[in-house]
């Protein structure tokens, strides 16, 4: 497939400078360090990583919710184009029509001031996308319902709610602006195994119906294996493995890659350790290892891994690693 | 030997809104040297019960009089609601029952240091000098896999990360060499590999010190590595126990079966993901009869929501409280 | 919602739903009375700051006495408190009475008043009596340099509450120039209440400017603005008013001075209240909800009116209330050194500048008896504070 990609990152930067002292050279956390990432129309594209990993960052910098230090992120669809490194004024709210964020924590991303259907209608108003109130609240309603939310509880608050109705809430106010570019933030992690697969069926059958295009970013693999066609990995900042979910699993490429899989905890009490387990403690963003930053506990370390940064390659069809020795690593 | 026997646990809490019933009649034994899980969701109770057994519950707890938690300790049994002050409490909190909690950094006190905090739980509860409490503490921070046990000892919580501290806080709630511990969701802070290394340490650590744990988690995975038996709570009632196998591989209560068909399986990536249906009711309306009967797939109307379920035995230490379960014909296993 | 079909729907059901609904559906304001309302100890704080309110407005109607020095009873100065009875040896009466008195001093009595009481000469008590003239509107101010003045008096009134036929009634007793007591208790409560209201008034409008753009925009504009607030805080209280005092000049009236001192008080009462809106907005500009209207493209404007200032109404009405018995007590405290107010207007800072003779303390102990009312006016404040704060966060108990 060779449409243009929704998203297009190339050599994206995201490095916030720390206050520090006076004296010295200023330090910066590299949150996201040097990112190539194309996102296709109509794609759940998952993006996993562990703390520090700049997930998180990584997706609000494909929003412009945070300042872009380097490289250049492209948004093309249908004609219309945007640089986010060089977005004016106007054009970033026509932006943000088309781009939005559901947040992680249900409990924190509500206002607990405001009705669910101001809650939901807030973004209409302020990007004044409808002319009268009888026409807000009809889009409400419209939205609120395909969410699965009842039409009875527009008049509460969110403190009468559920964690998983919350996100519910989350995802009809994210989506009444109709956008094409949703990033989902860890927005299941907060929830319940039971209504985690509820949002998450939610979430496909609203990407099908309404022609979405996901970012979806999550810490647990196993729920973005089910849920994504594609499959991002990230390492302290930088992108080391992106591939279909399915080669994912079946040739994975990069040995962070293969630690994640075999640490998720398997159903089945039996089943065989064959894992490599890894050892050590995630490095600090600010003071990141040389060469291969995955080289202080990779199993498969060498002398090249500390000196040279591995190559961002394409192995295969849609098949992306970053890696010294993925040719010969057979995991 | 049994090391926890747990009977008619009911507890309720006095709130603005009125009396909410947190847990409801529940029952349940530990051997030692067993890792029992108990798995729900939130708003099952689970939390609440594992702060029964040390009595840490808020004040507005109130406990059904016919409750009764017995520990069964080298000098006899110890029955834990009749435990008034907190010096008669002193016995069971931090020595022989220990705790470790989900938020390592909300757990250590954040302007003392790791190893003052270490050697003041065991000036407390045992005889020892405090040179001596010193030395322990920094042989079990290795024991737990720190590096550099020493001058860890004198750091603060913040200089750690998240899953040192977490060891650390194992290291602080093993140095009594309790009997018990409960680990209230351990791991769900910590990051995956992290939690691999984790879970790694406690199997060793029960293999070593032969305790009973308590481990409390909403993670069907994590249970199935770590867990012997295992007891299914939704809103305030155990609905199943069973060994690890038997809940894993053949549920029998609706809501287990649900939970299990909820998870992702990485075995099997295209097939869809089965919610339970429903919403959890609020704690102020709890369903009558069996709680589970509102979002239940194979509810019996008018008999589900009409009276609760007994405990079925289904052999082998399989319990279950479920109407549509049908009971064990008599034939020899 | 699953629906109870086989129960059948009982009026107590019904009500337990209502009150559900209720629930789900309070907005902040109504959950936070809800709360206050529960809370003993605030609730009768409220009911005593009302009757103080009410007294403080209605004084004139219920004040015998003009409580200047106009209205003085050249006949009982130092009176002591005359308590009206029903009964006596002479007999019952459905009015309630007081006795005529007649005093006498002379050198064997060292110039002290002797007063005699005369159980035989009644007063009788009467509802509704015509007295001396007051308006409710009142405005007398003449501002300094100026060529104008503005004066004017409307919708003037001579009833009062009570009168006594012959003689006078004096329920808290007389000062040293025969002022009654009682009168100037009630038009002290009116005072002190407005010079509060307009020192926290003042102070509120100036924190929440400076507070609030120092708490929204951050950097070297909050570093700014907070070397600024502290500079102000540190202007120590007493010399400030000393030097005032000197600079005031006596040809103000007393209304003009009244609403200076007002003025002043909440012109170094703001940095207080203006660190606290700054540190409630610092913590709510990083929460979620904020960065997705922000997402939205809503201005600053939207999100603080929005999202902000709802997010901490509560928290600034408890600081308010809790500031304001500092404000009396402030005022209180600089009209009985002599730096704040002075007669003809009444405060209890006013009406204590003259017991602190030996004479008074030994002698004439009824004019403590205002103090009393103050004593119940701060700790009303302080009650409907406390009560404000528990009931403030009705959110912190639905947090996971």
């Amino acid at each position: 497939m060779t449409d243009t990609p929704l998203i297009s990152a190339s050599n994206l930067s995201v490095h916030f400078p720390i206050a520090g002292g006076l004296f010295g050279p200023k330090k910066f956390v590299r949150a996201v360090d040097d990112v190539s990432i194309d996102i296709a129309p109509g794609t759940f594209f998952g993006l996993v990583g562990e703390s520090g990993s700049g997930k998180t960052t990584l997706g609000r910098a494909l929003l412009k919710a945070v300042p872009i230090t380097g490289g250049h992120v492209k948004y093309s669809d249908n004609g219309v184009n945007y640089n986010l490194g060089e977005l004016s004024a106007a054009d970033l709210k026509e932006y943000r029509k088309r781009a939005q964020l559901i947040f992680q924590d249900p409990y924190a991303a509500l206002s607990p001031r405001m009705t669910v259907r101001d809650i939901i209608a807030e973004p209409l108003e302020v990007m004044k996308l409808t002319s009268s109130r009888e026409e807000t609240d009809n889009r409400v309603r419209e939205i609120a319902a395909k969410c699965r939310l009842n039409l009875e509880h527009l008049r509460r608050f969110p403190h009468a709610f559920s964690g998983g109705q919350r996100q519910r809430i989350s995802i009809a106010r994210a989506l009444v602006s109709n956008p094409r570019f949703l990033v989902a933030d860890e927005c299941v992690a907060a929830l319940d195994v039971s209504i985690q697969a509820d949002i998450l069926n939610l979430l496909n059958s609203l990407q099908t119906e309404l022609g979405l295009t996901f970012l979806f970013i999550s810490h647990d693999l196993s729920v973005v294996a089910h849920t994504c066609d594609h499959v991002a990995v990230m390492y302290l900042g930088q992108i080391v493995e992106i591939a279909p979910t399915k080669k994912l699993f079946s040739k994975t490429l990069h040995p962070y890659t293969k630690a994640l899989l075999s640490a998720i905890p398997d159903l089945d009490p039996d089943a065989e350790k064959t894992a490599t387990k890894l050892e050590g403690e995630i490095p600090s963003p600010i003071n990141p290892p040389s060469g291969c930053k995955f080289h202080t506990r990779c199993p498969f370390a060498q002398d090249r891994c500390t000196a040279e940064v591995p190559e961002w390659r394409e192995f295969d069809d849609e098949h992306f690693v970053a890696c010294h020795f993925a040719d010969e690593l057979n995991l | 030997m049994t090391l926890l026997k747990v009977e008619n646990l009911t507890l309720g809490f006095d709130t603005d809104e009125g009396r909410i019933i947190a847990i409801d009649d529940i029952s349940f034994e530990l051997e030692s040297g067993e890792v029992m899980g108990l798995v729900g969701e939130s708003g099952s109770g689970k939390s609440v019960t594992a702060k029964s057994l040390m009595k840490l519950n808020p004040d507005n707890a109130v406990y059904d009089p016919s409750t009764r938690i017995t520990l069964t300790l080298d000098d006899g049994d110890v029955d834990v609601m009749s435990l008034r002050t907190a010096r008669e409490m002193q016995v069971v909190r931090g020595g022989a029952v220990s705790m470790i909690f989900q938020e390592p950094m909300a757990s250590f006190a954040p302007a003392i240091s790791i190893g003052d905090q270490m050697t003041e739980q065991l000036l407390l509860h045992s005889s020892m000098s405090k040179r001596e409490a010193t030395e322990l503490s920094i042989e079990m921070l290795n024991h737990v896999g720190i590096s550099d046990a020493p001058s860890r000892f004198n750091q603060y919580a913040f200089e750690l990360s998240g899953g040192m501290r977490q060891r650390a806080m194992i290291a602080m709630a093993l140095s009594t060499k309790p009997k018990l511990l409960i680990a209230d969701e351990p791991t769900t802070a910590l990051d995956v590999t992290i939690q691999a290394q984790v879970i790694d340490l406690m199997k060793d650590l029960v293999a070593e010190y032969g305790m009973g744990i308590i481990f409390i988690t909403h993670d069907l995975g994590v249970i199935a590595q770590t867990a012997d038996r295992v007891a299914v709570m939704y809103l305030g009632k155990i609905v199943e126990t069973g060994t690890v196998r038997q809940i894993i591989r053949s549920p029998k209560h609706p809501y287990t079966k649900g939970l299990l068909n909820a998870l992702p399986d990485l075995n099997d990536l295209g097939a869809p993901l089965t919610p339970v249906a429903g919403d959890i009711p609020s704690p102020l309306e709890r369903p009558p009869g069996c709680v589970f009967n509102t979002r239940c797939p194979e509810v019996i109307e008018g008999r589900c929501d009409a009276a609760l379920p007994e405990v079925t035995d289904l052999g082998a230490g399989h319990h279950v409280s479920c109407f549509a379960v049908p009971q064990p014909v008599e034939t020899s296993v | 919602m699953t629906d109870i079909t086989d129960t059948p729907v009982t009026s107590e059901a019904e009500a337990e739903r209502h009150r559900k609904e209720a629930y789900f559906t309070a907005s902040q304001g109504q959950l936070i009375w809800a709360r206050f309302r529960k809370q003993r100890a605030a609730m009768i704080g409220a009911s005593v700051l009302m009757v103080m309110i009410l007294l403080g407005l209605f004084a004139p109607f219920l004040s015998p006495y003009d409580p200047t020095i106009a209205g003085r009873d050249k006949e009982y100065e130092y009176g002591a408190p005359q308590i009206p009875r029903f009964w006596d040896e002479n007999g019952f009466s459905a009015r309630p009475f007081i006795y005529g008195v007649e005093r006498t001093r002379s050198i064997k009595t060292n110039f002290r008043w002797v007063t005699t009481v005369k159980k035989d000469q009644r007063r009788y008590v009467y509802l509704f009596v015509d007295g001396w003239k007051y308006s409710l509107i009142d405005i007398a101010l003449g501002f300094p340099g100026r060529a104008f003045s503005i004066e004017f008096k409307l919708l003037t009134f001579s009833t009062h509450l009570f009168g006594v036929d012959k003689g006078s009634i004096h329920l808290f007793g007389t000062d040293v120039s025969g002022k009654d007591i009682f009168s100037r208790t009630l038009h002290s409560i009116y005072t002190s209440l407005a010079v509060g209201t307009i020192g926290v008034l003042i102070a509120f409008v100036l924190a929440l400017v400076i507070g609030g753009v120092s708490g929204y925009y951050g950097g070297w504009i909050d570093g700014l603005l907070q070397m600024i607030t502290d500079a102000v805080r540190t202007i120590p209280a007493i010399p400030l008013f000393m030097a005032l005092a000197a600079f005031v000049p006596d040809t103000w009236s007393a209304e003009l001075r009244f609403l200076f001192i007002s003025t002043i008080l909440g012109l170094i009462g703001w940095p207080t209240l203006a660190r606290r809106v700054r540190t409630h907005l610092l913590t709510e500009r990083s929460q979620e909800y904020v960065l997705a209207a922000q997402l939205c493209g809503a201005a600053p404007g939207h999100i603080i009116r929005r999202h902000l200032l709802p997010s901490f109404t509560s928290y600034i009405i408890v600081d308010l209330v809790i500031s304001f018995p500092y404000m009396v007590l402030s005022e209180t405290a600089l009209s009985f050194i002599g730096l704040g107010l002075k007669d003809p207007v009444n405060s209890l800072g006013v009406m204590l500048q003259n017991v602190s003779k030996a004479d008074v303390l030994l002698n004439y102990q009824w004019h403590f008896i205002p103090v009393l009312f103050f004593i119940a006016l701060v700790m009303a404040f302080v009650f409907i504070g406390d009560g404000l704060r528990d009931a403030a966060d009705p959110y912190a108990s639905t947090k996971k």
